[in-house]
């Protein structure tokens, strides 16, 4: 069902005239998992965000494939999950909020709101689900995140320095996480770590 | 670019010397008299030099939206390059059509600045560009800036119909062409000149277009060397 | 080119997302009060001002609506960027690329300011009744159109540069920089009109200042729509 395939063709990415990277290709596809590793620098978050979509390539193209089928930019926001330390959730708002709030923004409310309750349980923050996140640890708005990007069910699971700011529980969960993400779909993960590049079947280094 | 060149030298040269050495007179009998103008007299010679320039200015304001749009489509940085020095050049015209047009106002109708709607066009259009080079001036990134200030120019590239065809048939002016002009309101002044005046002015026109292609082509080239011979400032 | 946007959307997910979006900047506006507050206590600040400099004196109507429409335009410059800047200041842009697509955000952020801008002009409207014996409202009609579609105008407008200056840096004082040239079209109009208002002219005079109105939203809402993609995605 999730057959879903990953391909980055040529991708490049210039910062005032400096090269990030060029030139990378791979394609990974379900079930499946690769990592992007490399030094300080190497530009392992850009090319995250080139895949999540959230950033253009300066050349070259990432191409999303559904049953053989390219999907557009816009279908394609529902098969990707993201979890970044760039990223940041409203924090006047309660976990709860945020997470119907942006569901209601992908228009996907009614299909994935059962998801919340288990999700919330699971990375330890449904007693804390009424209070503003901005009260969080920066260790629960990194669970927090994972809620975020796992609500919609997403057949891509990107994740960039997964285990920051996480204590050993959150580490077990995401790994249990990511147990299940490439033995059913598709997982990305960004990563200084070599324990946790080690996570992953394919790698390309930057 | 050498014709260019050589085209621009010439027309601009002999509209500097018709436009200022051609007397006139009030019953021109010859090809080389300008009939006097009632209300204008010898100071209708401006119009050789101050229309130019506005035109060059509109001209410069519609090529640096243009490559705008280009760099929008193809990402290449080039196209920026050729875009912001339109822009500059569009600049310098549009102060040099306000100076010559305020200092003729002042003999002509009184003061150095009436608000008539070209006026305000020509003020606003100054303004659009002085707030272009702010907005460059105020990001880092090369791409980002090339970005943005193509959209800046187009989407002020889309008040300008109002500029041109609104504005002058809602306020009243002193230019040709504005509401309450004998001549119709329109968005173009009407040309009423007789044949000699007008072989010059649209000399003029085509001078100061050359000129315009010449100028920015060698600051385009200026800028690429500079651009390739700058580090990256990351 | 407006269907092909449109096409991967299904209608109705476009506004059910659109909805959810200014809900939530609804819900986070009246939670943390960042543009309200400030909207509000500004207009108070700047009427005052004007009440204490012409305390004494009986403005023309041109003058009166002038300050009216002076005072709407400094207002909307300190309130409505937050709409963008405070997306990009805390980092949740992120989020929204990641779930919403650019025409929704568009949307979604250009009525949100729409309905500022409305709530901002009601406010000032009322301040003048209450305190300017000279803004005696004469032709209701014109000014309720003038108003409505002037408030719309200038949130189009309001919206697309805030989102190019959420991207650069000196943001407080680029905006007003960077939106002044572009709103000019639309401040004359609506000074024109709302003075036919206060002169209690028949709203068959202003039909010429309603229909510029009208043009000016609907050139800068499809304009910053086709123009937006690219200011969005880094």
């Amino acid at each position: 069902m999730n057959d879903i395939l990953v391909r980055a063709e040529n991708i490049s990415r210039t910062f005032n005239r400096r090269t990030i990277f060029s030139e990378i290709s791979f394609s990974v596809s379900a079930p499946g998992s690769i990592s992007i590793t490399g030094k300080n620098g190497a530009g392992k978050s850009t090319l995250a965000k080139i895949i999540a979509g959230v950033l253009s390539a300066s050349k070259g193209e990432i191409i999303y494939e559904l049953d053989g089928k390219k999907i557009d930019d816009e279908r394609r926001k529902a098969h990707i999950g993201f979890v970044s330390p760039y990223l940041n959730l409203y924090d006047e708002f309660s976990a709860m909020e945020n997470l119907f709030l942006l569901l209601r923004i992908r228009a996907s409310r009614n299909q994935f709101s059962g998801k919340i309750e288990p999700l919330l349980r699971r990375f330890n923050l449904w007693e804390r689900r009424e209070d503003a996140v901005r009260a969080y640890s920066t260790g629960m708005k990194q669970r927090l995140k994972y809620v975020f990007a796992l609500a919609h069910s997403p057949s891509v699971l990107i994740l960039d320095e997964p285990t920051t700011n996480l204590d050993n529980d959150g580490i077990k969960v995401v790994k249990e996480v990511v147990r299940e993400q490439k033995r059913t779909s598709l997982l990305i993960v960004a990563t200084n770590d070599s324990a946790e590049a080690a996570w992953c079947e394919k790698s390309i280094q930057l | 670019m050498k014709f260019v060149k050589l085209g621009a030298a010439v027309l601009v040269t002999f509209v500097i010397i018709a436009g200022i050495a051609i007397p006139t007179s009030s019953s021109p009998s010859s090809l080389f008299q300008f009939p006097v103008i009632p209300g204008l007299e010898e100071r209708a010679r401006n119009i050789f030099f101050h229309v130019p320039t506005a035109w060059t200015t509109c001209l410069a304001f519609l090529v640096s939206m243009f490559f705008g749009i280009r760099y929008l489509r193809t990402k290449n940085i080039e196209y920026d390059i050729w875009s912001v020095s339109s822009a500059s050049l569009g600049f310098l015209f549009c102060f040099l059509a306000t100076v010559t047009g305020s200092v003729w106002a002042k003999f002509n109708w009184g003061s150095f600045w009436n608000w008539d709607p070209r006026e305000t066009s020509i003020f606003v259009l100054l303004l659009i560009y002085g707030a272009y080079f702010a907005l460059r001036s105020s990001l880092e990134v090369e791409e980002t800036r090339a970005k943005l200030s193509a959209v800046y120019s187009i989407v002020a590239g889309l008040t300008s119909p109002f500029f041109i065809f609104v504005m002058p048939r809602i306020m009243s002016g002193l230019h040709p062409g504005a509401k309450g002009d004998s001549g119709g309101s329109t968005p173009v002044a009407q040309l009423h000149m007789p044949p000699n005046m007008l072989t010059v002015f649209l000399l003029s026109l085509l001078g100061f277009s050359l000129l315009f292609v010449w100028m920015l082509n060698v600051r385009v080239r200026l800028a690429k060397l500079e651009y390739q011979q700058s580090t990256h400032h990351a | 080119m407006f269907e092909a946007v449109f096409a991967n959307l299904t209608m109705m997910s476009f506004s059910t997302a659109t909805y959810a979006l200014i809900e939530k900047d609804v819900r986070s506006e009246l939670r943390t009060r960042y543009a309200l507050n400030a909207l509000l206590m500004f207009v108070v600040t700047a009427v005052s001002t004007i009440l204490f400099a012409l305390r004494s004196d009986n403005p023309s109507v041109e003058l009166l609506s002038g300050m009216y429409w002076v005072v709407i335009f400094f207002t909307a410059m300190s309130g409505l960027s937050r709409i963008f800047v405070s997306e990009e200041e805390r980092g949740t842009v992120l989020v929204l690329q990641l779930i919403a697509s650019p025409s929704v955000v568009y949307f979604g952020k250009l009525l949100f300011n729409s309905a500022l801008t409305l709530v901002l002009t009601t406010a000032v409207t009322v301040l003048y009744m209450l305190f300017f014996p000279g803004f005696l409202i004469k032709s209701y009609d014109i000014l309720f159109c003038t108003v409505l579609f002037g408030s719309l105008g200038f949130a189009a407008s309001a919206t697309i540069i805030a989102a190019i200056i959420a991207k650069a840096g000196a943001r407080g004082t680029l905006y007003p920089v960077l939106s002044f040239p572009i709103l000019i079209p639309l401040l004359m109009t609506v000074m024109t009109a709302t003075a036919r208002a206060l002169a209690g002219e028949p709203l068959s005079n202003a039909i010429g200042e309603l229909q510029v109105l009208v043009g000016y939203l609907l050139v800068m809402v499809a304009g910053s729509f086709l123009l937006f993609d690219y200011v969005w995605k880094d």
